[in-house]
């Protein structure tokens, strides 16, 4: 009971102290408050400091994921490659520890990898004037198909090298008490938050998701934007297929199948437009933990999986409708 | 004898800033072509949109066979037998003549299946009374742009209409389709219907019409048989408004040549030359879609030459995109505001940085001071009327959403500002302010090209006028020399140059 008094009176003062909007706009926070103060009162374990670190590495992935997609789709874009190139480069990831080739050059070599298989969806999109959707669907059939051939279909064990010690650390690492992958996905969000706030390329991606022609007309290049932001989502998606292959020791053939579609809904949770230019980072961080906190809270109160599906559904519903309704 | 079938009276409508419609009257009557004319803005558009209900009237009657009528939308007034042909047509390649024909009330049995041939033959007799060499059972995308028409003219037919619109029929028609629609439009008007022919082409005019209404600032100024006008007394009635004071001219010393234009072509302009000096005003004046927009998008590199030469202070440039016109000192302000010039959804400052981000930052890293200190200099400046430099741009009213336009163009530091319609959409008030800062930065030595559709603001404004038609430049005028007249013969494509050498 004190707990959600607290809350009350902590959002009765945001509201009283900075305004309506700014109070509107931080719906998806207040989302994700409510739902942990909730399911706290339901669950007595799911708020304690394992389970919040648990939930934070289970989210780590998808939103490593969704922070790449918030940049193509503030551009009016979308990415429905992000599960085959994390599949494809976790592979290549793996095959290269496997053959004890060092960390340090096997996961830059892993990242390089997803940014350029990003930015041919990219210069599809831009050059080939081809939709994202249509472009992206292209790789992403394509990328599934070359990781099965790749691997033969079965999985890439690291192996039990000492490299492949050090390439767990990725994955199962702690630092600080906090999981590695948690660090990680801090790190991206910080990195995006600056790219999007403090950089140009940044600002020419909100003005080309908002007005393509007006960007196009105020100098800017915006084929090169294009290609930037499907190369950053590329090489998120690799980061991201660094991290599963490393907590598991092995690579998946289908690993990531699905993750573009939990990316996408965590944008929008967020509440970033589909139609670009409008959208914050941060709302991501938030709808991707939504949905981590929803899957976790899911599976402690005992919902069989099969309920899950439609339970994550009602609620993106729910939220996309509420959005619509300040607009 | 003349009894009207379809009557406009005194319809008024405003939007938010500007009166659309002010006591604007149209008469229609059976067996006659009544030419409705106007200069770009008139409100010849705005009072069709009134008639068939897509605009609702603030004031004003109209009468349909001499009953009040209030017509909801198009559909409600092209059942009552008003239909308009408009310039772009509203037809469906992909789908056959027939189709297009009766699209949305097709023939059907009493399961809602269509019958087909039926249908075919309902088509075949108005294509047959039209002239129309095709099968109704062809795909219309493979007609000709006539052709297409025709098939328009044969659906306002189907819907047993007694008043056809037509909006610049001939504008993208070549002479032998002119011709056999001016045949079919003699046919009809033999057969007793009543028709409203609207286009910018004097010629033409004289050639079909009977009557012309003439419509300026959206009041109705006069009734006209066309026996008994010209053409110089119709341009004096479109005209016909005198320039007051809202046009500061500042007199200033022109400087060193700014801007060199040779032998200019790309898809839409043909053969265009001209110079612009320091510290000059050079207006561009026209109709729409004599090639203005088009010009100034090739010499900012938006748009793609196919020959000629310009020069920078003296130095050939050569740009293929907007930021090579950047780069060479050339700012383009775009007539369409909200399509291309500016970003609805960004911010007041974020719109006015965004051309000049490169100054405003330390390498990769945006100076959010440095750019604050900018904007919120321009806006004082400027006077933009908005609550903070981080208001949503699609807020402010259309002067202001301006002002921001022109401030983004102007915080590049151009050698050549180009102004493509500055003052569109823009309330009075907001325009002198917008005259004053043009004056301005002439004084301080920038060379502005100016293009407008509005005379009297080209004219108020400009050391030199150039008028285009079709494409090439029709006449060019000192400030001194021109008047409304002139640049209205020549905007028509009457070369006055020609004529008086």
């Amino acid at each position: 009971m004190n707990n959600k008094v607290i809350v009350n009176q902590g959002a009765a003062k945001a509201g009283g102290l900075i305004n309506k909007e700014w109070f509107i706009e931080q719906k998806s926070l207040i989302a994700l408050i409510m739902l942990v103060v909730v399911v706290s009162f339901l669950n007595e374990y799911f708020f304690t400091v394992d389970n919040i670190l648990n939930i934070l590495r289970q989210t780590s992935v998808i939103a490593i994921l969704a922070a790449g997609m918030t940049l193509v789709i503030l551009t009016a874009g979308i990415d429905l490659s992000v599960g085959s190139i994390l599949a494809l480069c976790g592979a290549f990831a793996a095959s290269m520890i496997s053959m004890e080739i060092p960390v340090l050059i096997a996961v830059p070599v892993s990242l390089l990898g997803g940014a350029a298989l990003g930015s041919v969806a990219g210069v599809i999109i831009a050059k080939g004037k081809v939709q994202a959707f249509i472009a992206t669907l292209v790789t992403m059939t394509l990328l599934r198909g070359v990781t099965m051939v790749y691997t033969d279909g079965r999985p890439i064990s690291t192996g039990f090298t000492d490299v492949a010690d050090a390439f767990a650390w990725f994955g199962t690492g702690y630092v600080f008490g906090i999981p590695v992958p948690v660090w990680m996905m801090a790190g991206v969000f910080a990195g995006i938050w600056y790219l999007l706030n403090h950089t140009r390329f940044g600002r020419y991606i909100y003005a080309l998701g908002g007005n393509e022609s007006a960007t196009l007309l105020s100098g800017i290049n915006v084929d090169r934007i294009k290609i930037g932001v499907y190369s950053i989502c590329g090489l998120l998606s690799a980061l991201a297929g660094i991290i599963i292959t490393s907590r598991l020791s092995s690579a998946q053939p289908t690993a990531g199948m699905g993750y573009e579609l939990d990316a996408i809904a965590a944008v929008v949770l967020g509440g970033t437009s589909l139609a670009g230019g409008k959208g914050r980072i941060m709302g991501t961080l938030i709808g991707a933990l939504i949905i981590g906190v929803l899957n976790n809270a899911l599976n402690l109160l005992d919902v069989s999986s099969y309920y899950q599906m439609i339970v994550k559904a009602v609620v993106i519903l729910l939220a996309v409708l509420v959005d619509n309704k300040h607009r | 004898m003349k009894q009207p079938i379809l009557e406009l009276k005194g319809i008024h409508k405003a939007f938010p800033g500007v009166k659309a419609l002010d006591d604007a009257c149209l008469n229609v009557y059976p067996g006659k072509v009544m030419a409705l004319m106007g200069e770009n803005g008139a409100g010849k558009s705005t009072l069709m949109k009134v008639l068939t209900g897509i605009y609702s009237r603030d004031e004003g009657e109209i009468f349909y066979e001499n009953a009040p009528v209030n017509f909801t939308g198009p559909r409600h007034s092209q059942e009552a037998g008003i239909s308009i042909i408009h310039q772009e047509l509203n037809l469906l390649p992909d789908l056959t003549i027939a189709e297009n024909i009766f699209l949305g009330r097709e023939i059907t049995n009493v399961f809602g299946a269509i019958k087909w041939s039926v249908m075919f033959d309902e088509a075949q007799i108005l294509l047959d009374r039209l002239n129309v060499k095709h099968k109704p059972s062809q795909l219309l995308g493979e007609l000709s742009l006539g052709e297409q028409q025709m098939v328009e003219i044969a659906k306002a037919l189907s819907f047993k209409s007694q008043v056809i619109v037509m909006d610049e029929p001939t504008d993208a028609l070549t002479d032998t389709e002119t011709a056999s629609l001016f045949t079919v439009i003699n046919e009809l008007r033999d057969e007793g219907y009543g028709i409203v022919y609207i286009s910018h082409r004097l010629k033409e005019i004289f050639e079909i019409c009977d009557d012309i209404t003439v419509l300026r600032d959206g009041k109705f100024i006069a009734e006209r048989q066309v026996a008994e006008t010209d053409e110089d007394s119709l341009i004096e009635l479109m005209v016909g408004r005198r320039l007051d004071e809202q046009y500061p001219r500042v007199e200033s010393k022109h400087g060193t040549r700014c801007l060199e234009v040779k032998n200019l072509s790309a898809a839409d302009i043909d053969d265009i030359s001209f110079t612009l000096d320091h510290g000059e005003i050079l207006g561009i004046s026209g109709l729409m879609g004599a090639g203005r927009t088009e010009l100034m998008k090739v010499i900012y590199g938006a748009m793609p030459h196919h020959s000629g030469k310009m020069l920078v202070e003296g130095k050939a440039v050569n740009p293929r995109s907007p930021q090579e016109g950047l780069a060479n000192g050339i700012a383009y302000i775009s007539e369409d505001r909200k399509g291309d010039g500016l970003i609805l959804g960004l911010s007041v400052k974020e719109n006015m940085s965004l051309c000049s981000l490169q100054q405003l930052s330390k390498g990769m890293q945006l100076d959010h001071g440095a750019e604050s200190v900018a904007v919120e200099d321009f806006i004082r400046l400027f006077n933009i009327k908005t609550p903070s430099k981080n208001q949503i741009i699609g807020n402010l009213s259309g002067g202001n959403q301006q002002k921001v336009a022109i401030a983004k163009g102007l915080m590049t530091r151009p050698k050549v500002l180009i102004l493509d319609e500055p003052t569109r959409g823009v309330d009075v008030g907001a325009k002198k302010e917008i005259y004053q800062l043009i004056n301005q930065f002439k004084e301080e030595g920038m060379s502005i090209i100016l293009v407008s559709s509005e005379m009297p603001e080209v004219l108020g404004m400009s050391d030199r006028i150039l008028v285009m038609h079709q494409g090439r430049i029709s006449g060019e005028f000192t400030a001194i020399d021109a008047d409304q007249e002139k640049l209205m013969a020549c905007a028509f494509g009457n070369n006055i140059m020609e004529k008086t050498a």
